[in-house]
């Protein structure tokens, strides 16, 4: 395989970047943000570079790979800490550092009040080296590094503002949650090396016959629960709604285009896990059609801009472990659709700050309302994001949905039922509350109460956001087009050749995707136009009061984890304080005691230290004639 | 017609040049004006100190190794001894190169005249130099000595200097030269046991040799043998502070001139050990069920008693006397070994505690008030905050003294009690272990109180060191650290220099 070094300097630079910037302080406010922006602009620069260098080679050489040292190296155990970029890294780094760059450029504007920019851009950047480590590591172990640089970069900036307690918690719940999930990563990792002796993919990938259907199985449960807690999928999602805490483009970038879709790409690139293991697979489809449904519920209630698009975040992510489920054919539309959402929602997410930032920090969809005529750009698009979402042709969003609801409906027999309903209820409600945010926010009677009116963002903030939704626009044609994708990634999922069956043509499926589309915006402009109160409804039904409580995932959690964990450790407390440092603190006492007492012999006298000796020497003779006799 | 003896002047050369240097500064001290006289002295003891390292790595694998008619063996765990000694030397001798600790003139009575004129004068006596020159000199000869004469010889060649140097200090020389005494009676005390004992061990063997001693197992009076062995050992036990033999250690630590205290602590342990572990890997190793239980005994006393009773300590140099002797015991467990792992663990531990002793007294030496060093604890009480590098230092120093995992001081516990494991000695694994928590308390007591309790009202303060003290600090505490990160570095050495040859 080819080496290049490029993937040490796509890692290297922003890791610099940030150090640099932490270690500077305050010397770095000036440039600080600069800095960042260059970095993470020329990691963008390497990708595109590299892009085209393995575009211009043949399909089976197109994999480089650098070896950065050797890590760890104990008997037959070898770790190098070395880097793979294949067809399936490619697409995540461009969409790490492109979207990574433009949202760079957007914070310039979007944080230049903040005192503490400088720190924010150094987080950045260290977001930006870990991520990129996590995709380019060419075995669990270097993936598990930036897996956890990830979720320290989304730690330190969910509770970047971190003088409010309530933003220190949201960073917090997001860091317990994603524990969970590295656990399972951890033991996935333990189970790979007991079982193959080896935890690089292309090693496990030769061997896999070798494992047991057993060990496959535990290996690919434990991948999953890493992906639930990194990407916010049932039963670890709770955090994402939390992490809206975090500024803005914290919000586009890591918890909706990139970190969150970690679990989609460590699903994707543990392929030959998962295809062997079928229990495993089923619960990646059950856990995936679980969410989207999940997600796009919650969605349904949240008047919050950002909780909106966190729930959709969520039910999107949804979709794309459900398609990841859906083995070799569902790979590719996975990794088709994280790429489109990274475009749309990273523009959305972009725009709602666009929203904030001319509307005084106000998250609150009842407080606004005709917002569209004094921010056009910003309604152009936020639009154009929204057309791709809900999936109406030809934005990007509707070629990638549209793919996994028909390789859905294809699995066939009540399998094909279920996941087919699903995704295309799932659609529908979220063509629903994506039109219920559009209208709340840029239709409508003024909702916001004071009399400054919004006004539109700075260039540095809309350029961005301009071009993310020509991605929104443009991403799912050219992906899609002649199967680009699908035989992009060809030789990491291996698809396997022979055709799908088709149940239905596909542009009735297409159809069918539109009709429901249509359905649910239709619901949504009935019940959302006209005059809308400030207040949200107070009696509402059952179901909203309980999508509106995130369906109730908090309470499950407290009553389930959190009580019963606290009160452990109250006992355990207990007994370490009764019993262990009661222990402690006797051997503590006793000792003193005991030393108080021998102090007395240190009289300082001559003749005293002289005769401890001679009894010294004389209890030595006795004892070694006794031991000897 | 006598033929001259063949001395082996190369395998001599290191020690040679070493009292060669110190005769040399006796001359200096006589004869030169005092202007640059400490800077002279100072360069002759850095430059012999250079150069018996020097020497030493050129006969690091000479295949002959005795010399001078049989009396020392430099072999390889001789060779790694004497640089030991010879390494701490260099680290203790920069923070000796403080004048300003040392009363100006020995000969004047305290509070007299004489020592008011030569305070103000300046007239500084720099004797200390040819004194510390002896005494390496001395340390060099101990743990390569292989009859008992020769041993007895490098024991008053030290020790003798030692007494003299641990009553130089300025300030509080009353104090100071009680200590000196005392470790001159209780040193010549213990020096007569062991005379006492190689005397019975002639009478035993018929020769004063060690390895005749070893040869005439189970061929003559095995009662001779017994008192020679326990005898011996207490002029050892004593060196090294074992319990019941250590009383003197807390008063002459505290007593004698800090850089004096760190010399003698890091200095005289590791030629009396290296004395030690020869005497019995080869005197007596035939001997072994004899004295392995006893030796094993005054371990476990020694360590429990050490960490016990430091405990209660209110001043930070006793402290870290108890600690020392509480070290002896863990030290003497490596003796008990009677392995090659047991040998290298000993040299490793030698030189981590080596390092990290030096610092230590190095840092108390920079705590003062106005009347000088500092050493109640309780003013010691939130120095951390004042200054926190020297806080930190201080904390990381007591942290390897403890064995806190990623210290030298960690590994060299390791090592030591993994060999007395493997010769299957439990209990005294068990008691170490212990000992060990026991002694973890005081030491992180000590950090409490430099670090997390607040600084009260008072006028302690940390000087700042002189170039020669941070060299001496820096130098030491880096060491002990990178030895505490990449332990093979020193491991692998000590355990390829850990052979005795008879």
């Amino acid at each position: 395989m080819q080496t290049s070094e490029n993937l040490l300097w796509l890692i290297a630079l922003p890791l610099f970047s940030s150090a640099i910037l932490l270690l500077a302080g305050k010397r770095a406010n000036s440039w600080g943000h600069i800095m960042g922006t260059i970095v993470s602009a020329s990691t963008f620069t390497i990708g595109i570079i590299e892009f085209f260098a393995m575009q211009s080679r043949s399909e089976e050489n197109r994999a480089v790979t650098q070896k950065i040292f050797t890590w760890i190296s104990v008997g037959s155990f070898n770790v190098d800490a070395s880097l793979l970029l294949d067809q399936l890294s490619i697409c995540f780094v461009l969409l790490i550092t492109g979207v990574g760059t433009l949202i760079h450029v957007y914070s310039i504007a979007y944080m230049s009040h903040d005192l503490d920019r400088r720190r924010f851009f150094a987080y950045l950047n260290l977001f930006i080296a870990s991520m990129l480590l996590l995709v380019l590591g060419d075995s669990y172990l270097n993936l598990y590094v930036g897996w956890e640089g990830v979720g320290l970069a989304s730690y330190l900036l969910i509770g970047f503002w971190n003088e409010k307690p309530a933003y220190a918690t949201a960073a917090k719940k997001a860091f317990v949650a994603n524990r969970v999930g590295d656990v399972g990563l951890s033991l996935a990792i333990m189970i790979s090396f007991a079982t193959f002796g080896d935890v690089s993919f292309s090693g496990m990938k030769d061997s896999v016959d070798q494992a047991s259907s057993t060990q496959l199985t535990a290996i690919g449960l434990m991948l999953l629960l890493a992906a639930c807690g990194k990407s916010a999928q049932f039963p670890l999602q709770s955090w994402l709604g939390d992490a809206m805490a975090g500024p803005t483009p914290v919000s586009a970038l890591i918890h909706a285009a990139t970190m969150v879709t970690a679990g989609v790409y460590l699903i994707t690139r543990s392929n030959f896990v998962f295809d062997a293991a079928p229990i495993a697979q089923l619960m990646v489809l059950i856990v995936g059609g679980v969410t989207l449904l999940f997600g796009a519920i919650i969605g349904m209630a949240k008047d919050d801009i950002k909780k909106a698009l966190a729930a959709s975040t969520m039910s999107q992510i949804g979709y794309m472990i459900l398609a990841t489920g859906l083995g070799p054919i569902g790979y590719a539309f996975a990794i088709m659709h994280l790429l489109t959402h990274g475009f749309f929602k990273a523009s959305m997410f972009l725009g709602a700050g666009s929203v904030m930032h001319g509307m005084k920090d106000e998250v609150n969809m009842r407080k606004y309302g005709g917002i569209g005529k004094f921010m056009p750009i910003t309604f152009l698009t936020f639009g154009l994001g929204y057309l791709a979402i809900i999936g109406v042709p030809p934005f990007a969003g509707f070629y990638s949905k549209d793919k996994i609801i028909e390789t859905a409906l294809n699995e066939g027999g009540i399998k094909g039922l279920i996941l087919g309903s699903a995704t295309l209820l799932g659609a529908m409600i979220t063509a629903f509350y994506m039109t219920r945010v559009v209208i709340l926010t840029f239709f409508g009677n003024e909702r916001w109460g004071h009399k400054d009116e919004p006004h539109e963002s700075p260039a540095l903030m809309l350029v961005p956001i301009g071009l993310l939704s020509v991605g929104s626009v443009a991403s799912g044609y050219l992906l899609y087009k002649g199967d680009w994708l699908v035989h992009w990634l060809e030789p990491v999922v291996n698809p396997l050749k022979v055709h799908h069956k088709e149940l239905l043509p596909p542009i009735v499926v297409s159809i069918m995707a539109v009709a429901v589309v249509l359905i649910g915006v239709s619901i949504a402009v009935l019940k959302y136009r006209g005059e809308q109160s400030d207040k949200a409804p107070e009696r509402v039904s059952v179901f909203t009061r309980a999508a509106r409580k995130d369906l109730f995932q908090d309470n499950f959690n407290e009553a389930t984890f959190m009580r019963p964990g606290q009160s452990v450790v109250k006992n355990l407390l207990n007994i370490d304080y009764l019993l262990i440092d009661g222990l402690v603190r006797g051997v503590g006492s006793v000792s003193l005691n005991a030393g108080n007492k021998l102090r007395v012999i240190q009289n300082g006298y001559v003749r005293s230290y002289a005769l401890l000796m001679v009894v010294g020497a004389l209890a030595l003779i006795a004892t070694i004639w006794v031991v000897t006799a | 017609m006598l033929t001259a003896p063949s001395l082996g002047y190369l395998l001599l050369s290191p020690m040679i040049i070493v009292f060669a240097a110190a005769v040399i500064g006796v001359l200096v001290e006589a004869f030169m004006g005092k202007t640059h006289r400490a800077a002279a002295q100072l360069t002759i003891s850095i430059g012999a100190l250079l150069l018996a390292l020097v020497q030493l790595w050129r006969i690091r694998d000479l295949s002959s190794t005795t010399a001078a008619v049989n009396s020392v063996t430099i072999d390889k765990a001789g060779i790694f001894l004497q640089a030991t000694v010879v390494i701490l030397a260099l680290i203790a001798v920069l923070l000796i190169a403080d004048q300003e600790n040392f009363t100006a003139q020995a000969s004047a009575v305290p509070g007299s005249n004489e020592e008011a004129v030569a305070l103000l004068q300046k007239n500084q006596q720099t004797e200390i130099f040819p004194l510390f020159l002896f005494a390496v000199g001395g340390m060099m000869l101990f743990p390569v000595a292989t009859d008992l004469i020769t041993l007895f010889v490098a024991l008053e060649v030290f020790s003798l200097p030692l007494y003299l140097l641990a009553g130089l200090s300025r300030r509080r020389r009353l104090l100071s030269q009680e200590a000196a005494l005392k470790y001159f009676l209780l040193g010549a005390y213990a020096s007569a046991f062991f005379l006492f004992g190689a005397a019975f061990l002639y009478g035993y063997a018929g020769t004063i040799s060690l390895v005749g001693i070893s040869a005439a197992a189970g061929s003559a009076n095995e009662v001779f043998l017994l008192i020679g062995i326990i005898f011996v050992s207490i002029g050892l036990l004593f060196k090294i502070s074992a319990v019941p033999f250590h009383s003197w250690t807390p008063d002459v630590y505290q007593g004698a001139p800090t850089p004096i205290t760190a010399f003698m602590a890091a200095c005289t342990k590791v030629a009396a050990f290296g004395a030690l572990l020869r005497i019995f890997y080869i005197g007596f190793a035939e001997a072994q069920t004899m004295w392995q239980p006893i030796i094993t005994v005054i371990a476990i006393l020694t360590m429990v008693l050490g960490s016990v009773v430091a405990i209660a300590q209110r001043d930070v140099k006793r402290m870290l006397a108890y600690s020392s002797i509480a070290h002896a015991g863990f030290l003497l467990s490596g003796v008990v070994a009677l392995s090659k792992d047991g040998l290298a663990a000993s040299l490793f531990y030698l030189m981590a505690y080596g390092l990290t002793t030096l610092a230590a007294f190095g840092i108390i030496g920079l705590v003062r008030d106005s009347t000088g060093e500092v050493t109640d604890l309780n003013r010691w009480v939130g120095l951390g905050k004042k200054s926190p590098l020297v806080g930190s230092v201080f904390a990381f120093l007591l942290l390897s003294f403890a064995g806190i995992p990623l210290t030298s001081g960690f590994i060299g516990k390791f090592a030591i009690f993994s060999a007395a494991y493997q010769s299957g000695n439990i209990a005294i694994v068990v008691s170490g272990v212990l000992a060990s928590a026991i002694a973890a308390f005081f030491y992180i007591r000590v950090i409490i109180m430099i670090f997390f309790t607040d600084p009260v009202n008072d006028s302690v303060s940390v000087i700042i060191p002189s170039v020669k003290s941070k060299i001496s600090i820096s130098v030491a505490t880096v060491a002990s650290m990178v030895f505490g990160l990449a332990p093979s570095l020193l491991l692998t050495t000590a355990t390829n220099f850990a052979t005795f040859i008879k």
